[in-house]
């Protein structure tokens, strides 16, 4: 098959063309220059970690988002989208990641809305026939009277898809259409996927899943922090470590000078946790790690392998179903929050502003939110209000906090210094272990300086530091061994601490991060 | 992240509405409410004109028939009393992001359960006012707490909407009193209960004239003091107390306060009780102060309803509560003087919308810019 379609696609313009594409949201530059070339007939992984900017290119081709710069040609014709209307009419429809179906109404009807048909009488019997022919056709078995509430994830994504289809996209963008579904759902979108190519359409499938990627893909184009990394390579032509390197990044930008490390007791003890994720599928299979008093141990991973589970079981934000977690030789897991807190617990949470700050509370409000419980804030059972304010006064001095006064609500604050209030905050607990996840996330190169050095401060101070990033430079340049977590187990653990991080080190990292446990790297070596 | 609302070409100039990022000078949110109501005096003015009535002879009246002398005012502080109970109940609810509607019903139980100490009776009438008025104080304020317990426990343990379930407590509320002043306590027959003996009235200015004779004729009773003590007490729980910073957080941002350690479900249940015990200190108020009697229709007044208008209008705080019940109070009692029904409720509702209306001004900043300058702004 792949042979016909490449002697058609030298003939033939390619689908869709899109030429230096800049897409500039505030204080984020989110395409950079990107070009993106699709051929009839082939199934395009769009591969990138999160943030890379893969949905936003998307987004700019269905006609969501504008591009600042750059061209785009459906079938060798310029053509400039203003709503996805104009894409769909064009024949481009994206299947979002969230769904957009009510619930309380039929497939049909959901296939239907916003359609100009029926024009007035509702014959929706006339509609479901056509729809279930439709279904048929690309392989989309789904009963057209079936209300949306009733069905799975992965029936409603179908019907998703009917809904583009039955607009007439011969272009389908899926954006990380694998996330929500359960495996063996996975293989029948697969199915579904190629049996659409067949009938002649294309289909661009975003992904951050190497192996999805790998797996379905007849050509792949890599983003990098907004930059495209390579474009429209085949995926039999190229190795899944290069693909890793392509999208991680091979390149150690800074090395971080640094004392030995002096481990010291085991202060965090995590013993085969299982837990589930939001939507009650499991998140973490037995994962287990320990970290040392002294050093920052890192755990790498792509976005969503369980990261953000594993350090809600630690801090106590969420049960597990099995295993537990000891600090200092206490059971943290499946307790109060507070418990972990009183223990010299430390957290800097991956969302600043939805879970780490009361963002209409001032800057004083905010750093006392650990500490309000004790002596000199709390007298008893009232704040002592100027104590509290000298408190604020003394943290905006010493960590650099730049903001009018400290009775400021904290929302009018930018994200690094925002991160400045919750790391003074979580540091002067004086914690004796501190979660740590993506720290650095959104700030720029001078915020994430400060912040690595007041990470290897606390290492200094005789802390444990359990650092959780998707950053593997930082990872690898900040801790002193580095778990890579996939899926919810680990597939490996390596000691970086003393030598400089090497290319060798990235692409065993990598690999693991793509799910290959280290046992296995080692029997086959490296080598591509 | 600019919005402009395109004018006609011809005036020149476009008004563009821009969030604002600083924190705007103390006084500014003061000045916005107070030219807020002002706008909404004159727009109620034309309204009047355009009804055929003089603005300024009516506004006059207004003002002459609830502030004009020491006697209306004292009667516009009898109906801001328990307004000031019933939205302090709602505030501090409002505070955690709990929608307790039902300070009428809680009110109303509150009334009942300070007339079941006379109407039982728990204490006898010869009792002295001292222990008196004290327990029924206490159990107006328990039988409260137990209806805003109730939708609080529902709501922390099964996520039961407590929007609906204090709702639906204010008609069981107002049942509950019907069966005991139609069945048990009725007087003769009638739907009330017999008047109250004089012990367990809450004392009046009125009854200082013998010595104080100014005072003669005034009917503000100690309701008034219960409120402004207990607005003052909760000023402080709120903004002073660990607990009122517990309930601060979850209210601004429930999963940081998770993540600093507090525990919700317990703050629910104690919040709406406390919000129950502070609207049924208002119907015990009410009810001794006032009516001096348990009857339904003068309890079921709409307190509890008014009181969350007051509660946003003071943007929850306890102290401006105090004034905004008195505007209320006197809007209520001017009303009745100028018309039963009509124009002074349309007033209410035009102070209303504009004040909820100006909070805009607090968030975004509106400019008025040349239609030639910064067109390149647009995307």
């Amino acid at each position: 098959m792949t042979a016909t379609l490449n002697t058609t696609s030298e003939t033939m313009p390619p689908m869709v063309e899109m030429r230096g594409i800049v897409k500039r949201f505030p204080g984020v530059l989110a395409n950079d220059h990107v070009d993106f070339e699709l051929r009839a007939g082939e199934i395009h992984g769009l591969l990138g970690e999160n943030g890379a900017g893969k949905s936003t290119l998307m987004n700019v081709l269905a006609g969501l988002y504008k591009q600042d710069a750059g061209t785009i040609k459906v079938n060798g014709n310029p053509v400039i989208f203003s709503s996805p209307r104009d894409a769909i009419k064009a024949g481009i429809g994206m299947v979002h990641q969230h769904f957009m179906l009510v619930p309380s109404q039929t497939v049909t009807e959901n296939v239907l809305l916003g359609l100009d048909e029926p024009r007035f009488f509702m014959r929706l019997s006339e509609y479901d026939s056509r729809i279930a022919e439709l279904g048929r056709k690309f392989g989309l078995s789904v009963d057209p009277r079936a209300k949306i509430w009733q069905l799975s994830v992965g029936e409603q994504q179908r019907v998703e898809l009917l809904k583009m289809l039955y607009r007439g996209a011969n272009v389908l963008i899926m954006d990380e259409p694998t996330a929500v579904l359960a495996p063996q759902e996975i293989e029948g979108l697969f199915n579904t996927l190629r049996a659409m190519v067949a009938q002649g359409k294309s289909v661009i499938f975003i992904s951050h899943k190497l192996n999805e990627v790998a797996a379905i893909a007849d050509r792949v184009t890599v983003l990098r922090r907004g930059k495209g990394t390579a474009s429209g390579v085949p995926s039999r032509g190229v190795t899944r470590q290069e693909l890793a390197q392509l999208m991680v990044g091979r390149e150690v930008v800074f090395f971080v000078a640094k004392k030995p490390c002096k481990p010291g007791d085991v202060v965090l003890d995590v013993k085969a946790i299982h837990a589930e994720n939001d939507k009650g599928l499991p998140a973490l299979r037995g994962l287990s790690l320990n970290v040392r008093a002294g050093e920052i141990v890192g755990v790498a991973g792509v976005a969503g392998n369980g990261q953000n589970e594993l350090s809600q079981v630690i801090t106590g934000l969420r049960k597990c179903r099995q295993g537990e977690v000891m600090l200092n030789g206490d059971k943290v897991s499946n307790r109060d929050t507070l418990f972990g807190i009183q223990h010299g617990m430390a957290y800097i949470p991956e969302d600043r502003t939805h879970v780490g700050s009361a963002p209409n509370l001032s800057v004083t409000d905010n750093v006392i939110m650990k500490n309000y419980r004790k002596s000199p804030i709390s007298k008893g059972g009232m704040l002592d209000m100027p104590a509290a304010t000298k408190f604020a006064n003394e943290l905006k001095q010493a960590y650099d906090i730049i903001v009018p006064t400290v009775n400021t609500p904290v929302r009018l604050l930018s994200g690094g210094n925002l991160q400045r209030v919750i790391l003074a905050r979580e540091i002067s607990g004086q914690p004796n272990f501190m979660v740590a996840v993506q720290p650095t996330r959104g700030l720029d190169v001078g915020a994430i300086e400060g912040v690595h050095r007041l990470l290897l401060a606390q290492r200094e101070a005789g802390a444990a530091v359990l650092l959780i990033s998707e950053e593997l430079e930082e990872l690898l340049s900040l801790s002193d061994r580095v778990y890579v977590i996939y899926e919810g187990k680990i597939m490996g653990e390596i000691q970086v601490g003393g030598a400089e991080p090497n290319e060798g080190l990235v692409e065993v990292v990598g690999l693991m991060m793509t799910g290959t446990p280290l046992e296995q790297i080692r029997k086959e070596g490296v080598a591509a | 992240m600019t919005k402009s609302i395109s004018r006609p070409r011809w005036t020149g100039y476009r008004i563009k509405i821009e969030p604002r990022l600083d924190q705007p000078p103390g006084w500014y949110p003061a000045a916005v409410s107070v030219g807020a109501i002002a706008f909404a005096l004159i727009l109620g003015g034309i309204l009047i004109a355009i009804a055929g009535g003089d603005p300024f002879l009516s506004y006059a009246h207004i003002a002459r028939a609830s502030f004009g002398e020491i006697g209306v005012f004292s009667d516009t502080i009898v109906k801001a009393t328990p307004i000031i109970l019933a939205a302090l109940a709602c505030s501090v609810a409002f505070r955690m992001k709990l929608w307790n509607i039902g300070a009428e019903g809680q009110f109303i139980m509150g009334a009942f359960g300070a007339s079941a100490i006379v109407l039982t009776p728990i204490l006898p009438p010869e009792t002295t006012p001292w222990l008196f008025i004290p327990v029924m104080a206490m159990a107006g304020m328990a039988a409260g707490a137990v209806w805003g317990f109730i939708p609080g426990y529902l709501k922390a343990k099964y996520n039961v909407n407590e929007i609906i379930s204090t709702l639906m407590l204010n008609y069981i509320a107002i049942a509950w009193v019907n069966y005991w002043i139609f069945g048990v306590w009725t007087e003769g027959g009638f739907q009330m209960s017999a008047k109250f003996p004089e012990t367990t009235w809450l004392p009046r200015l009125s009854d200082y004239a013998s010595t104080i004779p100014i005072l003669r004729g005034l009917t503000t009773h100690l309701g008034l003091l219960l409120g402004i003590v207990a607005a003052v007490a909760l000023w402080f729980v709120v903004f002073r107390s660990r607990w009122g910073y517990e309930i601060r957080l979850i209210g601004d941002n429930p999963r940081a306060a998770q993540y600093a350690g507090i525990n919700i479900a317990r703050n629910t249940v104690l919040v709406m009780a406390l919000s129950g015990a502070l609207a049924g200190l208002g119907g015990m108020s009410e009810v001794t102060g006032v009516i001096h009697r348990l009857q339904t229709a003068p309890l079921a007044a709409g307190y509890g309803f008014t009181g969350i208008i007051v509660a946003w209008l003071a943007k929850l705080n306890p102290l401006v509560i105090i004034l905004v019940s008195i505007l209320f109070g006197a809007l209520i009692l001017a009303g009745r003087e100028i018309q039963p029904s009509g124009v002074p409720k349309m007033i209410q509702g035009i102070i209303l919308v504009s004040l909820i209306a100006s909070d805009f001004l607090l968030r975004y900043r509106v400019r008025f810019v040349r239609d030639s300058a910064d067109t390149d702004a647009e995307e």
